[in-house]
């Protein structure tokens, strides 16, 4: 029973030589079951004792992000931890990491300057291609022209009006001024701007030529973006000003451009064999650079881990107080007691390592803090906890509903999806899961699957029992089942007849069927596990369902709340509160039980002896009508047992009288014992010998029975000011507040809460019914209307088909993901608030130790 | 504001921008408190100043900058963490809030313009000036703002693109462009631009109306004060100084008349008084204190953009944020200095406290 209650915590003084300070933290940190204090709270972050470490770590985070993102970029794969050379001292490590970074940088820049001019040179190849086309282009088409319009001139001597004029005058007279132009590359998406800003600094005075390239990688930053080789012509100095300056504007590269055909040429050939050597160059220091950085990856997550293992020991150094020599670190830190043998020796190892003359002193503290909630999961319990934990945190020791929840969770949930096939549709999922556990521990599955993967036990149980509750309802995806053999019933005149579906389709086959009903063949032995295959499909088959299952959760309600308030009584037994025993405990179980608990014993007494009572009714005129359960002789049938009336009454009388003693005594016994303490204390007397003891005090929330309330246990904490809790005193039982005004009102919460609580919690668990109605009736849907209402209605073997998918389709998504999502939801719901209302406080505060284990698992 | 119009803000406001206003609301509380600057003051280094702002909204922006630190690289991580910001909530935002958000920026793109073409006219460097300029104020064509010669093509070649064109068009002739003062046409767009704001905000209407409405009056006053002051004994003729102020604020239209006429502080001083809100600012002001007139003005903006969290359902959330950002990264930048250049004693001086 160690997840019952959390583990028992001390708080414990370190006091760790200087010297050896940061080997030892190490040490604890390799242990990871401490919680240290900050005792440093009021000082800033570069105020504390090892803010330069912290700063060193943090350069050394930053060149060891840098390497891993090189490494990333070349596509190295990196080497899982822990080579030859991951042992390097903080300070070697540091000389070596700053050596490997301007080694590297160096590399880069170099590389990056050799890219560059290689993307240069690719690119004025592209700009000598493709200008050169257009300069062919034009004076190809430039000679067309002028044969064209020659040959139009020769054809008719009066030129043509439409015909452009300056072409047909260029055509006819060369110009004698000598365009100028400029080539280069731009991006295309800027060329629209571009080309505009052109147009309109050069007042339409230009001529643009442009032909997309596709993807180039850009001389300046390396990254390859979708260009364009643009060509303009201009005319004029001042506008080749202009044109160069917007050029520069939008990042268009220009390049050298020859207008003589054979210096494009020879042109051309040098750039191909720069190209050719830069190549070699390039190939070289990439593999330079490639060399280094298998070199580094090598031991990148070495080093990682020891420089996130650095950072977070000096964090926790900044945690701890500096005695005024200096000579002496003082730690605060919460160690489970169970853990305390290890974090021994692991002190008793360091300072051996450390070889200093004075080894750490460890002693507990005493406190009156409450300590953090530590409870020791498996990979099994984990996911279970984490549904109690997602509500609260429990209090320290205080009963941990986590242990209930492994069973009552899945269990609650199976009664909402009980069917068979759903459950082993469910089952094959969880498997695959639980079995590929390994692998896929060490993928990152995404934001979905890594949810079902953390709670990939929840679901295995789920299955289990959804399957087990498809069983009682007798139920594999809507169909019945005759695993347990045939129907128990059959027709009263002819036991050879059972099937109540063909008895209903013909009705002169069994009239008797209509009259009295069907009949068990042989009395006393019911259908062996479940639910008789003889109502499926009925008329009745609903009203008996639902009867069967409205009755069944508020049995199950009643046990589950039941539990809940005798787990209070284990709370209030271990915290030694009599008084709340007493006046809350008792009257809630007696109120409860006698109302409830009793409508679940006639539920059961119902279903053992067949009696046909109405138990609506008997429940309404309990307290309608008290002491009359027949209906004054009207209806005999409700009259189950003899002394019916008059144990109701003194149920209700008992329920009754309960409601006063939950709400009264507690708060004024209470004011009584405040008023006797500060009587005390106004005079000085000897201490009762078990006052003064040394004894284990419990942390308890209730000023409980007297005693050793003002005696110092070593774990002793203060009874938290929250709540209903009378006097948050300090363990000095002294001078404490008691504002009796506000206990009473809290205890009026309380137990307003509970009663009215006890009726709505009741009708809470009818979900348990509604939604199991949902889930079967919407797979009877998909089942009849769907599948078999093709397949029977002689549907083509086409519609068969698409019936089919649509019903694989609907049955994934609807009832395995929506409803088994609603049914957990709505079972989540069941323990936070029905079960957990009635014991559980969930106002702890974690355990986050200082541990390496989880430090690894952080992003640098 | 109708009962109609405030439930019906009430009711569809989230529907479109419920989202962004939540995360500009988180972004807010990432803001500086006055604890963080009491610590941010006791830094010794500028190593210190980033580990410190390194546990702060900074951290992901600091965290890969190498050392040793510099002020500019410290204060252009900050601006970086603002920008990205602002840009996460431009793609994100509907409209009108897109366009409120890109009003919010013309005030930067003036900035900007005013800075390229002084700078081109000195002959800098584009360059060296493209990195000065605000990112929050870029727009496509600014590097091509250097491309012209004169006023008058710095009009048609690139501003004609971009949102300040009307403000060009609509308030200076191409003679204007040429001879003004680079200065005064500043101002002057400045002028049309809050004008233009303000319009927009009330067509906004509702909640966003009013309080952006008391933002941007504020705004324009202050304007208008600093501009009395920085003309008072330059060439700057009443008439001309007048077509400077917005044509809204609290001292619209008889304390703008009276302040044109301003020829010293203490006129602008019995002007300013006769408006109550500005009273209280220059009671704290002690006679002939005119250096600590900004930063009380400072602190009564911080002291109304922090106000606006106090109401729901309106942009002005927005505005602030990045008036909060702009005045935290002037905070740290002075803090920064005063580190850098061992002038501790005056670091308290230069803060505006936000929270």
């Amino acid at each position: 029973m160690e997840l019952f209650r959390s583990e028992e915590m001390q708080l414990c003084q370190l006091m760790i030589p200087a010297e050896a300070a940061h080997d030892t933290v190490a040490a604890l940190g390799e242990v990871g079951m401490l919680q240290f204090k900050d005792l440093n709270a009021e000082r800033t972050a570069f105020q504390r004792t090892y803010a330069n470490e912290i700063k060193r770590c943090d350069e050394m985070a930053r060149q060891l992000r840098f390497f891993t993102t090189e490494v990333e970029k070349a596509g190295i794969p990196v080497a899982p931890r822990l080579s030859s050379e991951g042992n390097l001292d903080f300070d070697a490590l540091e000389a070596k990491l700053a050596q490997l970074e301007s080694e590297l940088s160096e590399l880069n820049g170099n590389s990056d300057r050799l890219h560059r001019s290689h993307n240069e040179l690719l690119e004025l190849q592209l700009v000598l291609e493709r200008a050169s086309s257009f300069f062919e282009d034009a004076r190809s088409s430039a000679d067309r022209a002028q044969r064209e319009t020659a040959a139009a001139a020769f054809d008719s001597a009066t030129p043509d009006i439409g015909a452009p004029l300056l072409e047909s005058a260029q055509a006819f007279e060369p110009k004698a001024v000598q365009l100028g132009f400029t080539a280069g590359t731009v991006p295309v998406e800027k060329l629209a701007p571009f080309e505009r800003l052109l147009f309109r600094s050069t007042r339409g005075n230009m001529f643009l030529k442009f032909t997309p390239v596709g993807s180039v990688a850009d001389p300046a930053t390396g990254e390859r973006q979708e260009k364009a080789v643009f060509v303009v012509f201009f005319a004029g100095e001042r506008a080749r000003q202009k044109i160069l300056k917007i050029c520069e504007a939008f990042a268009a590269n220009r390049y050298p451009f020859p207008d003589d055909l054979s210096r494009q040429r020879q042109m051309n050939a040098e750039v191909n064999g720069r190209l050719r050597e830069l190549h070699t160059t390039l190939e070289a220091g990439d593999r330079l650079r490639e060399g280094v950085l298998q070199a580094i990856a090598l031991n990148l997550d070495g080093w990682s881990v020891q420089v996130r293992r650095e950072k977070a020991t000096y964090h926790t150094l900044n945690k701890l107080s500096v005695d005024v020599t200096r000579k002496v670190l003082v730690a605060e830190a919460w160690v489970p007691v169970a853990a305390k043998g290890r974090v021994r020796d692991a002190l008793r190892l360091a300072a051996l390592r450390a070889a200093s003359v004075m080894g750490t002193v460890f002693q507990p503290m005493i406190t009156y803090e409450p300590p953090p909630t530590y409870h020791q999961t498996s990979k099994f319990t984990s996911a279970f906890q984490g549904i109690v934990d997602a509500y609260g945190i429990a209090r320290y020791r205080e009963a941990n509903p986590g242990v209930f929840t492994i069973i009552t969770f899945p269990f609650l949930f199976a009664v909402m999806f009980g069917d068979i096939g759903h459950g082993i549709l469910m089952l094959m999922f969880a498997l695959l899961l639980v079995l590929r556990e390994k692998k896929m521990a060490k993928q990152d599955l995404g934001d979905i699957l890594g949810m079902m993967f953390g709670g990939r036990y929840i679901i295995l149980l789920m299955s289990v029992f959804s399957i087990y509750t498809g069983f009682v309802y007798n139920e594999i995806f809507s169909v019945v089942t005759t695993f347990f053999g045939r129907t128990r019933f059959a027709c009263a005149t002819d036991g050879s007849l059972t099937d109540p579906v063909a008895m209903m389709m013909d009705h002169s086959l069994c009239p008797s069927a209509f009259k009295t009903g069907l009949e068990m063949q042989t009395t006393g032995s019911p259908f062996a596990f479940g639910v008789d295959p003889a109502w499926h499909g009925t008329r009745t088959e609903l009203q008996y369902l639902n009867s069967l299952k409205m009755k069944m959760s508020i049995v199950l309600g009643v046990v589950q709340m039941n539990a809940g308030i005798i787990l209070s009584y284990f709370n209030q037994r271990y915290f030694a509160d009599t008084l709340s025993t007493l006046c809350e405990f008792i009257p809630q179980m007696i109120f409860l039980n006698a109302l409830f608990g009793y409508l679940c014993i006639l539920i059961l007494l119902k279903w053992a002896t067949g009696s046909t009572a109405d138990l609506y009714h008997t429940l309404i005129y309990m307290f309608l009508n008290p002491g009359d359960v027949d209906c004054g002789g009207a209806c005999p049938e409700n009259k189950m047992f003899p002394g019916q009336a008059g144990l109701q009454v003194f149920l209700l009388l008992a329920a009754f009288v309960s409601v006063p003693i939950m709400l009264l005594p507690k708060p004024l016994i209470l004011k009584k014992r405040h008023e006797k303490r500060t009587q005390q204390s106004a005079s000085y007397g000897l201490l009762s010998p078990e006052e003064n003891a040394f004894r284990f005090q419990r942390y308890s929330d209730e000023e409980s029975v007297g005693g050793g309330e003002a005696a110092a246990g070593h774990t002793r904490a203060p009874a938290q000011t929250s709540g209903a809790h009378a006097g948050g005193g300090h363990g000095d039982g002294h001078g404490e507040e008691f504002d009796f005004g506000e206990v009473m009102v809290h205890q009026m919460i309380h137990t307003i809460e509970f009663v009215l609580g006890a009726v709505s919690n009741t009708a809470s668990y009818l979900r348990l019914w509604a939604l199991s109605l949902a889930h079967s009736q919407l797979s009877a849907v998909f089942y009849d209307r769907v599948l078999m209402g093709q397949i029977q209605g002689g549907g083509s073997p086409f519609a068969i088909v698409v019936a089919f998918y649509v019903f694989t389709c609907a049955t994934l998504g609807v009832l395995m993901v929506m409803e088994s999502l609603s049914a957990f939801l709505h079972a989540l719901r069941l323990h936070w608030v029905e079960f957990q209302n009635k014991f559980y406080h969930g106002d702890g505060y974690q355990f986050a130790p200082f541990s390496f284990e989880t430090i690894d698992q952080e992003p640098l | 504001m109708s009962f109609g119009e405030d439930t019906s803000e009430m009711c569809l406001f989230n529907v479109k921008d419920g989202f962004l206003e939540a995360v500009v609301r988180g972004y807010k509380l990432g803001l500086l408190s006055t604890a963080d600057y009491n610590n941010l003051c006791q830094c010794e280094t500028l190593e210190d100043i980033k580990l410190y702002l390194t546990g702060t909204d900074y951290g992901p922006y600091l965290a890969n900058e190498a050392s040793p630190m510099h002020t500019t690289t410290l204060v252009d991580c900050c601006t970086r963490k603002l920008v990205a910001d602002w840009k996460y909530m431009r793609e994100n935002a509907g409209e009108p809030m897109g366009r409120f958000l890109d009003y919010c920026t013309y005030g930067h793109m003036i900035d900007n313009v005013v800075l390229i073409v002084t700078g081109t006219l000195h002959e800098r460097d584009v360059q060296e000036l493209l990195d000065k300029c605000n990112p929050l104020g870029m727009f496509d064509a600014i590097a091509s703002l250097a491309v012209a010669q004169n006023m008058r093509d710095l009009y048609r070649l690139v501003l004609v693109d971009t949102p300040l064109a009307p403000y060009f068009s609509e308030n200076l002739t191409s003679e204007d462009l040429d001879e003004m003062n680079i200065e005064v046409m500043r101002n002057t767009l400045y002028k049309a631009y809050l004008d233009d704001f303000s319009s927009f905000v009330h067509g906004v209407g509702g909640t966003t109306g009013a309080v952006m409405g008391e933002m941007l009056s504020f705004e324009a006053d202050r304007r208008a004060l600093n501009i009395t002051l920085n003309s008072i004994g330059t060439e700057l003729t009443r008439d001309d100084r007048r077509k400077l102020y917005a044509n809204f604020g609290l001292l619209y239209p008889h304390g703008q008349a009276e302040l044109a006429v301003a020829e010293d502080f203490d006129q602008i001083r019995s002007v300013m008084e006769k408006c109550p809100p500005y009273q209280a600012i220059f009671s704290r002001l002690g006679l002939g204190e005119s250096q600590m007139l900004d930063k009380i003005l400072y602190e009564e903006e911080v002291r109304q953009l922090i106000n606006t969290y106090e109401q729901q359902f309106h942009y002005g959330v927005f505005y602030a944020y990045m008036r909060l950002r702009e005045q935290e990264i002037r905070n740290v930048m002075w803090i920064a200095e005063c580190v850098a250049q061992d002038q501790k004693n005056r670091v308290q001086d230069g803060i505006v406290f936000t929270f």
